[in-house]
């Protein structure tokens, strides 16, 4: 009796896992599909190192599923534990400085971020903005990388100060795009293209689900918020001012 | 053998990137909050699981995606291809290329199905709105966005026009949109702008922006490359506003 139960257990768990495995390979299956069709139908070629493609392919399947699974185990109860806590310990000091924080540390360590960064001072260089030394490169892209992330954290912290107050979400944005507006239109040409990129590199896949969990998190925990309508919004401040930083940077540095 | 070293090394530097968070996150319970953390080894274990599923799915990636990807668009922008006939007019033709603008819609569409970070706001926006946003419709509608933003900014490298004015046109449709969208979805949209562009989409988009704009003739790689991802990150919320848009207007004129 007992051994059909844990066989049935051992069941259950398998079909759980299969079933997980084959919801991350669905969400592939797309890209499969667009690979597939142009190098049969429109290159007209094999793939090449076919089983190393498989293999990785397989990979992927495996990692995002355990991502997943971590997600909700892992990342969106953290996020949630403390926005409650946070939100229970009732400083408003500590709270931003949490927000703030978040922003910065998880920004400033961004691979994308330092590639993008190194990226714009060998275009500036070229451009003769800024001397083609080593030096001052490195000083151009530590500058740029500092602006973003602080803007980052200066974005989580606003975005949190908007939850507790309740502003309305759109002021806030569309203000912020009138300033891109702005500054796009006085900004040096060779920081603007760099400038709207940074917006878009600077939420990783680790600070999303911890930044959204926090968001909801203090949305539902504060009375009168709605979770969907103020606990969203903190990603797109997040990618909002970077923008305008570094935009800023530019006419500081090169104005 | 090799596939370990490449494994420890890429486990190494997802460790890294996490460092930051852990680290403020120990320091606040420990300093500021002090108290125990409720299921602290579910956490535990939730956090393994997050940097081991990241690790995996990187190597994944650099083995089989990546690779192809890339061969793919530097040949799909090989001027061999753009114009077989030898004829060069054709390459500052924008007609010329359209399976390029395809391959670009489609390859937007498919990697941002894939992207973890908006699977991760998919579950959240459908978990608080009580499963009235559904994780695919909003997977879907974002992807679609996505797909129209990387075509159109493929167009531009090709006609190199300037990417600040497709880039305002945007804001000013966003704008006006928001005027007149649903409010709950708002926040949303906004969101899924920044959610589109991470650990799948941004490689394959910039390669193929960086071969798109060496094969056209007066392209400046270092300048014109950029900006793929600003138009990824613009559209989607122009196609989210734009379907709750739809399924509201739908749902009135039920109602009358």
């Amino acid at each position: 009796m007992e051994e059909k139960q844990t066989s049935y257990r051992i069941g259950t768990v398998f079909r759980g896992v299969a079933k997980k495995l084959w919801s991350s390979f669905t969400d592939l299956l797309p890209i499969i599909l667009v690979i597939a069709f142009f190098q049969i139908v429109v290159l007209k070629q094999s793939l090449p190192d076919l089983g190393s493609v498989v293999f990785g392919g397989l990979l992927v399947v495996l990692g995002l599923t355990l991502f997943i699974q971590g997600l909700e185990m892992g990342l969106f109860p953290i996020g949630e534990n403390m926005a409650h806590a946070l939100a229970r310990k009732g400083s408003l000091f500590w709270l931003l400085t949490f927000a703030f924080a978040l922003g910065f540390s998880t920004t400033v360590a961004e691979p994308a971020l330092i590639a993008v960064s190194a990226e714009a001072a060998s275009i500036a260089a070229q451009g003769d903005l800024i001397a083609s030394t080593e030096v001052s490169m490195d000083r151009y892209a530590l500058g740029l990388r500092l602006s973003v992330a602080f803007s980052v954290g200066v974005a989580i912290l606003v975005g949190v100060l908007r939850i507790l107050r309740g502003w309305p979400v759109h002021y806030l944005i569309i203000g912020g795009y009138v300033i891109v507006m702005l500054m796009t239109l006085i900004a040096p040409k060779e920081i603007v293209g760099i400038a709207y990129d940074a917006g878009g590199v600077t939420t990783s896949t680790v600070t999303v689900p911890l930044v959204a969990a926090l968001g909801v998190g203090l949305a539902s925990i504060i009375k009168g918020r709605s979770p969907l309508l103020d606990g969203f919004g903190l990603i797109a401040f997040a990618s909002l001012l970077p923008m305008i930083f570094v935009m800023g940077y530019g006419l500081v540095v090169f104005g | 053998m090799m596939f370990l070293m490449t494994f420890l090394e890429t486990f190494f530097a997802t460790l890294r990137d996490i460092l930051p968070i852990l680290g403020l996150i120990v320091c606040f319970q420990l300093f500021v909050l002090r108290q125990p953390i409720p299921h602290l080894r579910r956490l535990i274990v939730g956090g393994v699981y997050v940097v081991l599923g990241l690790t995996l799915f990187l190597i994944g990636l650099d083995k089989a995606l990546f690779p192809v990807g890339k061969i793919m668009a530097a040949q799909l922008s090989n001027p061999s291809f753009i114009c077989p006939t030898g004829d060069m007019a054709a390459l500052t033709s924008w007609t010329s290329y359209g399976w390029v603008y395809l391959f670009a819609a489609m390859i937007g569409f498919s990697t941002t199905i894939a992207e973890p970070s908006l699977l991760a706001v998919a579950i959240k926006a459908s978990e608080v709105s009580g499963g009235v946003i559904s994780q695919w419709g909003l997977r879907i509608t974002v992807a679609v966005g996505v797909a129209v933003g990387i075509a159109l900014g493929t167009f531009r490298i090709v006609t190199g026009t300037p990417l600040y004015m497709y880039i305002l046109a945007g804001y000013v449709i966003v704008i006006l949109q928001t005027f007149v969208t649903p409010k709950k979805i708002i926040a949303l949209a906004y969101d899924s702008g920044g959610v589109t562009t991470s650990t799948v989409t941004v490689p394959l988009v910039a390669a193929l922006g960086l071969g798109l704009s060496e094969a056209v003739p007066g392209r400046n790689p270092a300048l014109d490359g950029f900006g793929l991802i600003a138009f990824a990150s613009l559209f989607p919320i122009i196609t989210v506003m734009g379907y709750a848009q739809y399924t509201d207007w739908v749902a009135r004129r039920k109602a009358k």
